[in-house]
């Protein structure tokens, strides 16, 4: 197996933040907008390079919405900023009518996804942001999975006409992908070439699915691992192309297994090549207050369940 | 500006065969909304024929142009009429109004000319119009904005984080106007969701408010406009307060709310017609 080694770990909203004051300093059509969480969602170094292109919108997310669908009215490019939970659910109606259906060139950067979001529990740790953003006609859906490319990615989207949703998280993780990456929207990129098991892998999962890979190589089994960070649209190729190969494949991903990549790439399998699929997801439950290390082992997500799940889709290959 | 009596008349004969449109369509289709859309013509006609600003043509980004958005979709036959006699597609698309395979759906989309923001699930356009107005800030662009929004639709909380949000950011390029009729689908609004005192609503938010209980007085309504206009680029954005009422032009539909959502019968379309000279031609 190729050999991942970190000597870093960020956050990956921390590479939003990057990635936008980059922005900050290359595109003058870029305008950040915020709910009153400038910190949690580290756009201070974008304030500080172009304090007239940021908007403070305070603790009003419905109106933040609509304001940036507006703003791409006379060519500027809104990125909103707010917790995944309150950028989907909360202003669903919002981005459906004003965005995803006037098509409006809005950018949704959502941090503190999924279950790692932590302590502050399950209000907060929006578990459905997938499935609902995904259901949008026209809408790009992105989950990058470390610092660097969080940064490239929120680089990439400028230049990407369209709406996108991008979701990043809270936690520290190791920091593995290349920092000078081009981000390619819906473009899977291999990290490990394999022959038994597919195992994709979105967001915060592609770290515990290289620790996985590297446990099942030890017990022999050679696993093809595929990051997904476009979850729409797929890149149905690069899927079909390996389970071709491995025969089976693994879904990994810090979202309710109802809706997500997973229901995703199972709809792909059913109309094209119907292989044994296992889930690792969250099993249709709202999350609770606990470290992130805690909750990935207590939800499922962690690299042992990973290991299992692989094992157990090799065995119903028959 | 002066405006002449000339020019008040032919404004009038514009909206009487808008009013002519509208009736027509929603007859055609069966349903749509023919009340608001009476009620609110007069204040449409003035802006695209009198007041605004506006280039030949369509482009999305409208740089360099006054920008409308309407927030109160479901007016849709009323956007229709002005934006086809206004010249952004041909009058030949009316028939297809809510109809199959139409650009003319039952709210306004993005596909149609002219139309830069869906709209029909309430209480988004003072926000989105706010961003185009912020847009245009940001482009050095000193046209503006201007919006229209129900009374009903203030009942949606969406419109009051708006309403905090604009005078914050001195949203000063734009005139919002509330088609004040009191009437809402299930009946008065006074009775299903009291508004209060709007004007000292407005005020408390530190919005400039002016009130025009004439709305359907083509004189009163440009004469507001302008005022409105007058108060535009001082640090505050505007609001006006137009009483009109639903479904005015035609005596049978005026001032009540049954008419919100109602299509009339080929009787009804009959004696509607008959109080709305044709005056551009029928599409």
């Amino acid at each position: 197996m190729k050999k991942y080694t970190f000597t870093e770990k960020k956050d990956t909203r921390s590479g939003f933040g990057a990635g936008l004051a980059e922005l900050g300093k290359t595109n003058p059509n870029v305008i950040a907008l915020c709910a009153d969480l400038i910190g949690s969602l580290k756009m201070e170094a974008f304030i500080k390079e172009c304090p007239d292109r940021f908007i403070q919108c305070g603790i009003a997310e419905a109106n933040m919405m609509s304001v940036a669908a507006g703003l791409t009215i006379g060519g500027k490019i809104p990125f909103t900023g707010t917790f995944a939970n309150f950028s989907t659910g909360r202003v669903y109606d919002q981005i459906r009518q004003s965005i995803a259906y006037s098509e409006k060139n809005v950018k949704i950067c959502a941090s503190h996804a999924g279950i790692t979001l932590g302590e502050d529990g399950a209000t907060h740790q929006i578990l459905e942001d997938i499935g609902l953003m995904k259901m949008l006609p026209g809408m790009t859906v992105i989950n990058p999975c470390d610092y660097n490319q969080t940064k490239a990615a929120t680089i990439a989207i400028a230049d990407y006409e369209g709406p996108v949703y991008l979701r990043f998280g809270r936690p520290v993780m190791p920091i593995f992908t290349d920092p000078d990456q081009k981000f390619e929207v819906g473009k899977a990129w291999m990290v490990n070439e394999g022959k038994d098991v597919t195992i994709v892998a979105t967001g915060h999962l592609v770290w515990e699915a290289i620790k996985a890979g590297e446990q099942l190589e030890a017990m022999g089994i050679d696993a093809e691992i595929i990051n997904i960070h476009t979850i729409k649209p797929l890149d149905s190729e690069a899927i079909l192309k390996s389970v071709a190969k491995t025969r089976c494949i693994v879904s990994c991903e810090e979202h309710n297994r109802l809706g997500g990549l997973g229901d995703s790439i199972a709809q792909l399998l059913i109309q094209n090549d119907l292989v044994p699929m296992e889930y690792i997801a969250i099993d249709d439950v709202f999350g609770e207050s606990g470290t992130p290390a805690e909750l990935m082992k207590k939800f499922g997500l962690d690299d042992l369940h990973i290991v299992e799940a692989a094992k157990k889709v090799i065995g119903r290959k028959g | 500006m002066s405006v002449s009596d000339q020019e008040i008349k032919q404004l009038e004969e514009v909206a009487s065969q808008v009013r002519r449109d509208i009736v027509r369509m929603v007859h055609s289709a069966t349903c749509g909304h023919p009340g608001g859309s009476l009620g609110c013509t007069d204040y449409l006609v003035a802006l695209y024929f009198k007041i605004m600003n506006r280039k030949p043509g369509f482009d999305m980004d409208g740089i360099g142009e006054d920008l409308f958005f309407l927030s109160n979709g479901h007016v849709s036959p009323l956007f229709y009429s002005i934006l086809s006699r206004s010249g952004y597609f041909p009058t030949s698309e009316m028939p297809g109004f809510r109809k199959l395979g139409s650009i003319l759906q039952g709210h306004p989309t993005t596909h149609v000319p002219g139309v830069r923001m869906a709209s029909g699930s309430l209480g988004q356009g003072l926000s989105v119009a706010i961003g185009a107005a912020l847009a245009k800030k940001y482009n050095n662009d000193s046209s503006l904005v201007f919006s229209l929004h129900g009374d009903g639709e203030l009942q949606e909380g969406q419109n009051w984080e708006a309403a905090l949000f604009a005078p914050h950011h001195k949203v000063d390029n734009l005139i919002a106007c509330i088609d004040y009729n009191g009437q809402q689908i299930d009946g008065p609004t006074e009775k299903i969701m009291s508004l209060g005192n709007l004007k000292a609503k407005f005020e408390a938010f530190n919005w400039e408010v002016i009130e025009e209980p004439k709305g359907n007085d083509m004189r009163s309504v440009i004469e507001v406009i302008l005022k409105a206009k007058a108060l535009t680029g001082k640090g505050r954005p505007v609001c006006i307060l137009l009483t009109t009422q639903m479904g005015f032009g035609i005596d049978f539909m005026m001032g009540s709310h049954k008419w919100h959502g109602v299509a009339p019968n080929d009787e009804q379309l009959a004696i509607a017609l008959a109080q709305l000279p044709e005056t551009l031609g029928d599409y």
